[in-house]
């Protein structure tokens, strides 16, 4: 495979405000990759530095292996090949659909614009709104109109903003997966941008958490919810608390539920510090990690539930008055204040030094 | 209720503001003006007659055209007792359409000449405005110059400046040219000063005399106050004044006059006001204030304004130039000045 | 747009739903219909007023305007407005996109600079400017002595370029406020959507940007276009003949006051057909977006793009605003001590006064038509909402006439009624009252107020209607709890536009002002009429700097 894109060490700055840190990641071609990241961690920013609507203070982005944008140089957006599905889609509200489609396609014949609208039209499933004004279609429609205009010109990269962020919640779930599939049929290469986990798991090959204009870790979903690089994406991906813990030898950690033995997965393989016996660490419990159990020991008070169909979210209480979460298959109901037996039940479990 | 009080608070501001003003007390002794003629040129009279007579003078501003209007509109209830213009056609228009009221007053008659009062007593002259030409003393030979009529020969072609025919008194003296001439005589001679334009008309008495002085052309006409300003403010100036037709029918005037309202409810003061405007007294200060000239025989004008020489009027009533400036209007249309 | 329009639909089918006339409603009618009517009715009085003259005789003037004048009239009026309005928007629509997308030296300064030039009437930037460059001005004088000869090529002003050029630079910036509105809220955005889509940014600018900026610009236009139709200082100053100079004409001149309504009706109808045509854009402005770019600062501009922008900024500046400004304050310093009294105070405060008391109504009844039209769009509505902002394109003289005229035959009534009622004799009641004055000033500058606000209260998603009335509230609640605040932009917009006209306004301050009301305006009108413009240029200075107030507070405003 070939790399796509590549963003080397870039900076980027409003005045004396750093937006991106020096920030670093490939991404192949047919990929689709995703920022992921609370609001203000400055991954639109990457976005539009990608687009080239914004310059760098540092460091350099390559498409194709040919240099778009660096320190003192930026290739104008319309000459990148860089499509863009805005936020609010930004659709032409004075064109119709068709129109808007076809919009960046002005240098093609009538005739091959005509194909390829009716084209992307069906891919999108949409064809009958083609003479329709944007504001006569659904939120829905519209954000798929938005997705074929990015794509008429055939980009070599899209870019998405936030792309389902207006969308209700049955909508965005759904409509996510469709995209994917389009991406994927046509071979696009894309990067998505959101601030919702499971948006970039149901789209994305791989994704970056960012934070403070940083990358923290740009992993497949899989590797960042089982083995985070770091507390920032251990928290932010996934539920779960950290647990007080001590190496009682490799691969063997006490902690007040118990000792774990099996999979230990931390986050200094080759420091051996922190693998030193009698360290002190955390270690992170997902909710899945703790299971309920008549006989043990380990006893806890049921301070908050959530109703999850299959499963129920417990908050617990810990008898050292730490918090925990525990989902437990909804049969066993209990109520607020009770006391219930926990364990501790984890194929792996990450560990951080404290 | 929070949308009442939005209301009442906005209706109370605006009424308060509207109404403080509305109610007007009504004193002794007081008339009502109104006039196109400045605030400057004659609230000093204003309040000379006010110390003389104890009468308070109030007056508003305003074109003589909407002044007209409004004194139509308002009716019998009109406040105004006179009605001031800095021209004669409008008076004559306010004469003919009602407005005005006839008077006689021996001391009118005695002071102010035939020729620059109505017949029937409407209106009468206040001071006298000549229109005059005034030529570029570098480029043009006193000699050569004589009369208005003159100014259409085509020895004057491309040396002339003349000011729109949409100002009053060029309509004027067109207008007592055609009682002198005829219409057809007249429409020769507009013919002809267009034809001899050395640029197109201009929008002000001043901009004439400044393209005279700057030799852009030879020779404009004027009203003389306007060159006694221009004068005034730079003296080195190579322009000076030229009678004209002063072997035949003499300078064309014009005047800023004044009449009593039909609806007048202070005809006895009013009167007096006029009376006091044409008195000796007042003469100098109603002519000097705009270097115009009184319409007092017996009042002599500022010295810097006698300076420029005595010279013959145009005896015949300016009444004429009233009746007819709609003829002279649409001649200067047809001949092309604009 | 998005989500927004779903919900949009259904307030149009409700409003469909009662489009038939409102006095065949089942239901109790609410205030909010009537007010259009109510407003258009007292505007259209003075309208009314002016066609009437219709049913009086003035063949006589007619006939001979025909024979003469009239033809060379309409073509020098179209020609004068094909100019202006080219002129204006390429000026206004250049500058606002410069300035609200791009970053160049000085972009901020003339952001808000280049509105300045709405303190200065036209009519006194024609006289600085012929005073400067015709043949005896300075700037030609010092040419002929430095060339020692004639200037042949020195192009004449008075003729159609020089109208052209002067009320240009004195009308931009009404295009330029409403160009600029579209552009800051959309433009940058706009911009990014094309250049993504590959076109580059000249490309954005015609095929996306200005589309879509089109109903503002298009309200911007016909403002300038009234505007330049009702003028007549600007061209009296040049001497050239418009329609509106043969109205006067008529009137002053040939005393034919109903041949001078006739005219002015014709002059009405022309402008009404603009209006109707111009609305089939403005009902677009709905669908426009309403998200402010995404961030502050516009694209850095560098090298020679970058001076020549600021140049281009400049320029403008400098011959709309600057050069004015100045001789005005060299002619007010020779003048000084002639001229200044202790009265300059009085005017300062009356146009001061008069102008916040009618900006205050003037706006309050543009945002009760505005809301107005909100909650009952059909078409009647809306027909009465254009007749009330017409006022703007009568010429002033016209249009004070034609309102004093029924105050006056009000009066008149009111008096005899007294008189037969109870015996008493009175004065002139609402005559010589500030509120005649106030609601001249209202019918004529209605369209200034209207414009911005409504462009504004367009951007309001309907859904906040929907929400704030789901949460039980109404009518005016709605309008001052959620609207109010939301319109402050617009509404603070319309209400500098109105103030600076009213300041500048002339004929309607002259005819309709209570005794010893005299203002700036008055004032300059007093010494420019008798030929004594230096000495006017105290007052002008003065009324250019109390202008100049609300314009800079404006901007600080829409620069927040």
């Amino acid at each position: 495979m070939d790399t796509l894109l590549k963003l080397h060490q870039v900076r980027h700055a409003y005045g004396k405000q750093t937006t991106i840190n020096y920030l670093s990641f490939d991404l192949e071609k047919g990929e689709i990759g995703c920022l992921l990241g609370p609001s203000g961690c400055g991954k639109t920013t990457v976005l539009r530095c990608i687009a080239g609507f914004e310059p760098l203070t540092a460091g350099e982005i390559l498409l194709n292996g040919i240099m778009v944008s660096c320190a003192n140089f930026s290739l104008p957006p319309e000459q990148r090949r860089v499509g863009m599905v805005f936020q609010d889609y930004a659709l032409f509200p004075h064109l119709t659909i068709a129109e808007n489609v076809g919009f960046g396609l002005h240098r093609k014949s009538t005739v091959e614009r005509t194909q390829r609208v009716s084209d992307l039209l069906q891919t999108v499933g949409l064809t009958e709104a083609a003479n329709k004004y944007p504001h006569e279609l659904s939120g829905g429609q519209q954000q798929r109109v938005a997705l074929a205009r990015a794509l008429a010109p055939n980009p070599d990269l899209l870019l998405m903003d936030e792309p389902f962020s207006n969308l209700d919640i049955s909508l965005r779930e759904r409509l996510s997966l469709e995209v994917r599939d389009i991406l994927k049929n046509q071979h696009i290469t894309a990067i998505l941008v959101t601030h919702d986990q499971d948006e970039a798991f149901s789209v994305a090959d791989v994704i970056g958490v960012m934070h403070q204009g940083k990358i923290m870790q740009w992993d497949t979903a899989y590797n960042l919810y089982h083995r985070p690089a770091n507390r920032f994406v251990a928290n932010f991906i996934g539920q779960g608390v950290f647990l007080p813990g001590k190496v009682l030898a490799p691969g063997k950690i006490e902690t007040e539920l118990g000792i774990l033995t099996e999979h230990i997965y931390h986050q200094c393989e080759s420091d051996n510090e922190i693998c030193h016996i009698g360290s002190e660490v955390d270690v992170l419990i997902r909710p899945d990690d703790i299971v309920y159990s008549n006989e043990s020991t380990s006893q806890a008070v049921v301070m908050h539930k959530a109703f999850r169909g299959a499963e129920i979210l417990y908050t617990l209480k810990l008898p050292t008055g730490r918090t925990a979460l525990s989902l437990i298959s909804s049969h066993h109901n209990h109520a607020i204040g009770e006391k219930i037996g926990i364990k501790l039940e984890a194929d792996h479990v990450v560990v951080f030094k404290r | 209720m929070p949308k009442l009080f939005f209301i009442k608070r906005f209706v109370a501001i605006t009424s308060c503001s509207i109404f403080l003003l509305a109610a007007n007390v009504v004193q002794a002794e007081q008339i009502v003006v109104y006039s196109a003629r400045i605030e400057q040129l004659i609230k000093p009279m204003f309040d000379a007659f006010t110390n003389e007579t104890g009468i308070q003078v109030k007056f508003t501003t305003d074109k003589e055209g909407a002044l007209l209007a409004r004194l139509k509109a308002e009716g019998k209830k009109t406040p105004a007792d006179v009605l001031i213009t800095a021209d004669v056609g409008n008076l004559w228009e306010a004469a003919r359409t009602g407005v005005l009221k006839s008077v006689s007053s021996p001391i009118l008659e005695a002071n102010i000449p035939t020729y620059l009062r109505d017949p029937q007593g409407q209106w009468f002259g206040l001071s006298v405005r000549a229109r005059t030409i005034v030529y570029n003393t570098q480029k043009v030979k006193p000699s050569d110059l004589s009369s208005y009529e003159d100014l259409a020969d085509p020895k004057w072609k491309g040396r002339l400046c003349l000011r729109t025919s949409k100002k009053v008194y060029n309509q004027s003296l067109v207008a007592m040219m055609i009682a002198e001439h005829g219409e057809a005589e007249t429409e020769k001679i507009v013919r002809g000063w267009v034809a001899n334009l050395a640029t197109d008309p201009l929008p002000d008495d001043t901009r004439a005399l400044e393209f005279v002085a700057a030799g852009r052309c030879d020779v404009t006409l004027v009203n003389t106050y306007y060159y006694g300003r221009l004068m005034e403010s730079n003296p080195a100036l190579p322009l000076a004044i030229l009678w004209p037709n002063q072997s035949n029918s003499g300078v064309h005037v014009n005047i800023s006059g004044a009449g009593i309202t039909q609806f007048s409810k202070n005809e006895r003061s009013a009167i007096k006001l006029l009376e006091f405007l044409s008195s000796e007294k007042a003469q100098n200060l109603f002519a000097d204030v705009n270097m115009e000239y009184p319409v007092n025989p017996q009042v002599k004008p500022s010295p810097a304004v006698s300076a420029w020489g005595a010279f013959k009027q145009n005896p015949m009533n300016i009444v004429k130039a009233g009746e007819l400036q709609t003829t002279a209007v649409k001649l200067m249309d047809r001949a092309g000045y604009r | 747009m998005h989500v927004n329009n779903e919900k949009y639909s259904t307030v149009e089918e409700k409003n469909s739903d009662i489009s038939r006339p409102f006095f065949l409603l089942k239901h109790k009618v609410s205030i909010w219909r009537l007010i259009p009517f109510l407003v258009a009715a007292l505007v259209f009085t003075p309208v009314i007023v002016v066609f009437s003259s219709f049913f009086m005789p003035a063949n006589e003037v007619w006939q001979h305007l025909v024979e003469t004048t009239l033809s060379s009239l309409l073509i020098n009026t179209f020609w004068l407005s094909v100019g202006v309005i080219a002129g204006t928007s390429l000026l206004g629509v250049s500058l606002a996109w410069f300035t609200a997308v791009y970053e160049f030296p000085g972009s901020r300064f003339f952001s808000w600079a280049l509105l300045l030039p709405l303190a200065i009437p036209a009519y006194v930037t024609a006289f600085v400017v012929l005073g400067l460059f015709d043949y005896t001005g300075p700037v030609q004088t010092s040419l002929r002595i430095w060339l020692g000869s004639e200037l042949t090529w020195f192009p004449d002003l008075y003729g159609r370029g020089g109208v052209i050029v002067v009320m240009t630079l004195a009308f931009y910036p009404y295009v330029y406020l409403m160009a600029r509105n579209a552009f800051l809220t959309q433009g940058k955005r706009l911009l990014e959507v094309a250049q993504s889509l590959g076109l580059n940014r000249r490309q954005g600018f015609f095929k996306v940007a200005l589309p879509m900026a089109r109903p503002w610009i298009v309200g911007g236009i016909m403002l300038t276009l009234m505007e330049t139709l009702a003028d007549f200082g600007t061209v009296a100053v040049f001497n050239y003949d418009t329609f509106t100079t043969a109205i006067y004409k008529a009137w002053f001149s040939m005393f034919s006051l109903p041949a001078a309504s006739q005219l002015a009706s014709l002059l009405i109808v022309i402008v009404f057909v603009l209006i109707i045509i111009e609305q089939q854009f403005r009902l677009r402005m709905r669908f426009a977006e309403t998200k402010r770019s995404a961030r502050a600062g516009g694209i850095l501009l560098s090298g020679w793009k970058a001076k020549a922008a600021s140049f281009f900024a400049a320029s403008v500046l400098f011959f709309a605003f600057v050069m004015p400004i100045m001789q005005l304050g060299i002619w007010a310093a020779n003048s000084l001590l002639q001229s200044f009294d202790q009265r300059y105070l009085e005017f300062l405060l009356h146009s001061v006064l008069l102008s916040a008391m009618a900006t205050v109504i003037t706006c309050f009844i543009a945002i009760l038509l505005v809301y107005a039209v909100r909650l009952h769009s059909d078409i009647l509505t809306r027909i009465a909402v254009r007749i009330a902002t017409i006022g703007y394109a009568l010429p002033g003289a016209v249009l004070a006439v034609g309102i004093f005229i029924p105050f006056a035959w009000l009066d008149n009534q009111l008096n005899e009624w007294l008189s037969l009622l109870f015996q008493i004799e009175t004065n002139l009641l609402i005559q010589g009252t500030l509120g005649v004055m106030l609601i001249a000033y209202m019918t004529r500058f209605l369209a200034v107020g209207h414009y911005p606000i409504d462009s504004a209260m367009q951007r309001i998603t309907r859904n906040i209607d929907e929400a704030a009335m789901g949460f039980g509230l109404s009518g005016w609640a709605v309008l001052r709890s959620i609207h109010l605040p939301m319109l402050k932009a617009g509404i603070f917009t319309a209400a500098t536009l109105v103030f600076v006209d009213v300041m500048k306004e002339m004929p309607i301050t002259l005819m309709t002002r209570p005794f010893g009301w005299d203002t700036l305006a008055v004032r300059i009108f007093a010494l420019t009429s008798e030929g004594e413009w230096e000495q006017a240029a105290l007052p002008a200075v003065t009324l250019v700097l109390a202008g100049l107030v609300p314009i800079i507070l404006l901007m600080r405003q829409t620069d927040k």
